[in-house]
């Protein structure tokens, strides 16, 4: 049904221009009282049970010898404003990093411990305790150019149709949003929220999780977690989201 | 030990209605689910909720598998004189957990 109805809604939708700063929503904007009152009210908000492990993770030392989260960084309050510039470049590995990439490079560096599996609870709350921080601030991207080419390349990927329905993100996210796709709303797709509370997963979840469910909406088959192509849609989102606040831990039908 | 977030105010005047918040992080997995060999996966679910001041109980609520996973409850009760709440979730699988609160009433 669902598939049906999305072929004859796209067949005919032309390539969308980008959504202008002014008329920039976050996803929040379209949900119900309900929702957003669970995501506004920190005694509701199932992500803070995420942040709360997070924190505890932060202080806690690893069981290499070295230094916990915050032996080096002091409080995670510090992290402010980190999760609205990312993903941003790493000197060191001469490539961009997202904000969970940047905690598994501590890790591994810094802390000498195994990077922590995608999308496992650890990885999350921290994830979700350092995003958690910069609630409120303004999405700032670096205008790093060295982000660049990665950044075109997400612009690439999210403009081009793929998948057995040759969909692109685009039509749906720039054309089509406020419309409904079944029972959704679609929204214009903005990265502000993440890592955030899905009620469909009754668990909270990364954007590449977020990405690989729309990509398997469009019948394309999802990077694997991690693939250097969510870094570049990332990017490419960042830079479309600038100026909106950041939410995480946000909540989403 | 299931992270658990409890609000309520740390004062209140005497008489007054209070409102009480409770998360606590529970799969709540109903049992009618199959996992990824085909076989139901087993249910694993809280099954009671028991809020109690200084030992008397004021409010319960019973849980099923159409419960949400991480069960959010929210309920009121009248601030009548300072003490302690206790919050008690059971379920499956022999789950227990108890977490307090204290309130001062001015
Ligand atoms: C031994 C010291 C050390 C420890 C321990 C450490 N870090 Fe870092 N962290 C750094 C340094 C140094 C940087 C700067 C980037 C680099 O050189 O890797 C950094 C950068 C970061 C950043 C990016 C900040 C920014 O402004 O871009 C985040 C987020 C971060 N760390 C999180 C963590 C977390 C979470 C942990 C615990 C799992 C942790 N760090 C443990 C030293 C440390
Ligand atoms: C057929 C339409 C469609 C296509 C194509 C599509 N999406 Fe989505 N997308 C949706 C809908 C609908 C939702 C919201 C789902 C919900 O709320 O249940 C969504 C949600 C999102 C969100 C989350 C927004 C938020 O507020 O949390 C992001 C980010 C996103 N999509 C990015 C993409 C990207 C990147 C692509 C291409 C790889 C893509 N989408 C392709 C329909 C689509």
């Amino acid at each position: 049904m669902r598939r049906a109805l999305l072929g004859l809604l796209l067949l005919a939708v032309p390539a969308a221009a980008e959504i202008a700063p002014g008329e920039r929503r976050s996803g929040f904007d379209q949900m119900t009282p309900e929702l957003r009152a669970m995501q506004t009210d920190e005694a509701a908000n199932p992500g803070q049970l995420w942040v709360g492990d997070g924190e505890e993770a932060w202080a806690a030392a690893p069981p290499t010898g070295r230094p916990a989260c915050a032996g080096c960084h002091g409080a995670v309050a510090t992290m402010r404003g980190v999760a609205a510039r990312y993903p941003a470049w790493d000197e060191a590995a001469a490539r961009p990093v997202d904000l969970q990439g940047r905690i598994n490079l501590c890790r591994t560096r810094h802390q000498g411990a195994d990077p922590l599996p995608f999308e496992s609870r650890p990885l999350l709350a921290l994830t979700a305790a350092v995003a958690a921080q910069s609630r409120g601030l303004p999405v700032a991207p670096p205008a790093d150019p060295r982000l660049d080419p990665a950044r075109a390349e997400g612009e690439r990927l999210f403009t081009r149709r793929t998948g057995q329905l040759d969909l692109a993100c685009a039509q749906c996210h720039d054309a089509l949003w406020g419309r409904r796709l079944g029972a959704s709303t679609i929204p214009q797709g903005h990265p502000n929220g993440y890592p955030l509370y899905r009620l469909e997963w009754q668990d909270l979840g990364s954007l590449q999780r977020r990405l690989r469910n729309c990509l398997t909406g469009m019948r394309a088959e999802p990077y694997p977690f991690g693939a250097p192509e969510y870094l570049a849609l990332e990017l490419h989102l960042m830079r479309r989201a600038q100026g909106l606040a950041i939410e995480a831990p946000a909540v989403r039908p | 030990m299931a992270r658990t977030l409890i609000n309520l105010p740390k004062t209140a005047k005497a008489g007054a209605v209070i409102e009480i918040k409770t998360l606590i992080s529970h799969p709540m997995e109903t049992g009618y689910r199959p996992g990824p060999e085909g076989r139901l996966v087993p249910r694993d679910i809280i099954t009671e909720f028991v809020c109690r001041f200084e030992g008397e109980e004021v409010f319960r609520a019973e849980l099923f598998p159409a419960t949400s996973a991480n069960p959010y409850l929210t309920f009121t009760t009248l601030a009548e004189r300072s003490g302690t709440f206790t919050f008690t979730w059971t379920g499956d699988n022999g789950f227990s957990q108890t977490e307090s609160a204290a309130l001062t009433v001015t």
